[in-house]
């Protein structure tokens, strides 16, 4: 038998995974004092700010998609639906994990459900997440029927689809904007360059512009990895829409800041102002100025700087309203440690191990050479050869 | 009828019998270290801020309108009638939005336990709820700490202030901060002093605010999604009909010229 070859990626991958591990023994038998650097002053730090906050917002091409194709009848994107409801899926599933390590008592994190308080923007969170994750899973369905061949259950999911859609893009539009909203309460404490009035506008259009960007991510990703089609001129016609909506999400965001006079705080460069640029300027203004090109936006390498610039920037928006903007109020600078770093690093992981085999086991994508042309092949910007390895062995296998 | 705490700085000679006291009544440890802390913790729910020769008692105020029990997904806290802010343990499931919610940095974790509790003062609830004072009222020696109805309270602060208008600050810390609380501070200097400055405004409105939108967001986007779908729709069937349509005559076309 031959071992099967331990690419650079495959190795990082398991050492990510075996101190993840370590770290969740260490977290269930000494509790999150010894295993986070959260304090009194600093409850919630990188599991609520990256693992909750950022894995909904990447799961939002779920909804986004399915609104598209199903109610606004944009039937050419059908084909990348079924990978954008697959890393909603897996999103999702990977924030109720994240959840069992942050929470104190993760044993009871049924309660929100049978025990309500409904003036709770968490009460109204949980019960949204539960029901969009079986929506999701419904929506999900048809590819598992399919692969097992239940011609009954596919019709039986056909005949609800679009109610179920509406219903999985109304708790999307709630809970995304509600993670927003679950900071309305701390005026005091997040900084006047995150603090608006508007966090739940902004992060249900972020949440739109980074499932459209997430998707332009995989799809490119997925057709380097498994080598599937990529549909470019799909691709370009969202990346187009893209533009759109993040054109929208920064003049909104600059209309708030100057109406509530915080532009203020940007004559002084320091460490918030810092990071408040790192988001604006290369997560929000670039992309929209690399997307604006009809010469960049019509290359995939083009479009793939812009999707990850837009994904990076939108991260660093949540980390900055749930670290942060935090910190200042706090007395105190918060950064993780190993242990939170190696879960959240094993989720990632985890993430992309399960997309890999669903899209190699279960029809995600559609047969290549069934319409279209093969694009794509031509541009090869290094970031991606570099990821492309992480998905190697799915494609010798 | 609406139960308070009265504190007032001019009086408190920072003796910590209201430390001792909470500790025995909520079993926790106290020792001259603990008593050393100036800050609270799991293992401390009240003690006296000491600046220079000044004090501030810090406890939780409270609140007529608990941000910590706004936010608590599972109702743990509460706000009772009588005044006290209790917390109910057993339905805590431990996502710790009351601390970071709460304006007064009350609520504290216990983080060295592998199934943690939230703790803060619940102003005796228990006593309280069978005509008791709380237990630092009653060990104050001073009675720089007081308990009693909350408007004879007001009352008597105001009267306070009234008669020694110089010892006092002209304000009643707790009377309209965050919508108010039970727990209520004078003091000869500013309350700022004491890291003790919050708006008036009740911090649940905030969220409030949005969250009763909801049904109306869901009702309205509902119709509005639902009517997209069957216009999107209907230019489809429109069109599939049409195409039958034009087929059908074409076909009869052919058959008029054939004949």
């Amino acid at each position: 038998m031959k071992l099967p070859k331990l690419s650079f990626w495959k190795a990082v991958m398991v050492v990510v995974l075996l101190a993840g591990a370590y770290a969740t023994v260490l977290r269930f038998t000494r509790g999150l004092g010894a295993s986070t650097n959260l304090t009194d002053r600093f409850p919630w730090g990188l599991w609520i700010g990256f693992d909750v906050m950022c894995g909904v917002m990447l799961a939002a091409g779920g909804f986004t998609l399915t609104a598209a194709v199903y109610i606004f009848n944009l039937e050419r994107f059908r084909p990348i639906v079924r990978p954008t409801v697959l890393t909603a899926f897996l999103g999702y599933s990977l924030v109720v994990a994240a959840l069992m390590f942050d929470l104190g008592r993760p044993y009871r994190i049924w309660h929100p459900l049978v025990m309500w308080n409904p003036h709770s923007v968490m009460f109204e969170v949980a019960w949204c997440v539960t029901l969009y994750t079986s929506v999701l899973s419904l929506e999900f369905a048809p590819i598992i029927f399919e692969r097992l061949r239940m011609e009954k259950a596919l019709q039986i999911q056909h005949a609800i689809v679009i109610p179920l859609v509406i219903l999985g893009v109304l708790l999307s539009t709630l809970h995304q904007s509600s993670l927003g909203s679950l900071y309305l309460i701390v005026p005091e404490k997040l900084h006047p360059l995150w603090y608006s009035p508007l966090l739940p506008v902004f992060f249900f259009i972020s949440a739109i512009c980074v499932g459209l960007a997430m998707t332009i991510f995989e799809s490119y990703m997925s057709s380097k990895a498994f080598g599937k089609q990529l549909e470019l001129p799909l691709l370009i016609s969202l990346g187009r829409v893209l533009v759109v909506a993040l054109a929208v999400y920064a003049v909104l965001r600059f209309q708030d800041l100057y109406h509530r006079g915080a532009l203020q705080y940007l004559r002084h460069l320091g460490y918030e102002t810092d990071l408040f640029l790192v988001e604006v300027v290369l997560g929000l203004l670039l992309p929209i100025a690399l997307l604006l090109s009809r010469r960049i936006r019509e290359t995939t390498g083009g479009l793939y700087l812009a999707a990850v610039l837009v994904l990076l920037g939108f991260v660093t928006n949540r980390l900055n309203v749930a670290v942060t903007g935090m910190e200042a109020s706090s007395g105190l600078r918060y950064f993780p440690k190993w242990t939170e770093l190696a879960i959240t690093g094993s989720m990632i992981v985890a993430g992309f191990a399960v997309f890999t085999l669903a899209a190699k086991y279960l029809p995600i994508f559609p047969e290549a050479g069934a319409s279209g042309t093969r694009t794509g092949q031509g541009t090869h910007p290094s970031p991606v050869a570099r990821v492309d390895l992480a998905f190697s062995h799915a494609r010798k296998a | 009828m609406s139960k308070s705490i009265l504190y007032d700085a001019t009086v408190c000679i920072d003796c910590k019998l209201c430390e001792r006291a909470c500790a025995e009544r909520n079993k926790l440890p106290y020792d001259d270290n603990i008593a050393a802390e100036q800050m609270m913790s799991a293992h401390k729910l009240t003690f006296v801020m000491t600046k220079g020769d000044k004090f501030m008692r810090r406890l939780c105020m409270n609140c007529q309108d608990p941000a910590c029990a706004s936010v608590c997904p599972v109702a743990a806290l509460r706000k009772t009638s009588l005044g006290p802010v209790t917390y109910d343990e057993s339905r805590c499931i431990g996502c710790r939005y009351c601390m970071l919610a709460c304006p007064f940095g009350i609520p504290k974790y216990e983080w060295n336990k592998v199934l943690p509790r939230v703790r803060k003062c619940d102003m005796c609830s228990d006593r309280v709820a069978a005509g008791r004072p709380t237990a630092c009222a009653e060990a104050c020696p001073t009675g720089a700490t007081k308990f009693g109805n909350r408007d004879e309270l007001i009352a008597e602060a105001n009267d306070r202030i009234a008669k020694a208008p110089n010892q006092y600050v002209n304000h009643i810390y707790g009377l309209e901060e965050v919508g108010g609380t039970s727990v209520l501070l004078l003091s000869s200097v500013p309350f700022d002093l004491f890291g003790l400055h919050t708006p008036t405004e009740p911090l649940p409105t905030l969220t409030y605010r949005v969250l009763s939108r909801l049904p109306d967001i869901v009702s309205l986007g509902g119709v509005l999604l639902g009517g997209v779908w069957w216009i999107t729709h209907r230019r489809a069937e429109v069109a599939a009909a049409e195409a039958t349509e034009r087929r059908a005559k074409k076909e009869r076309n052919e058959e008029d010229e054939e004949k």
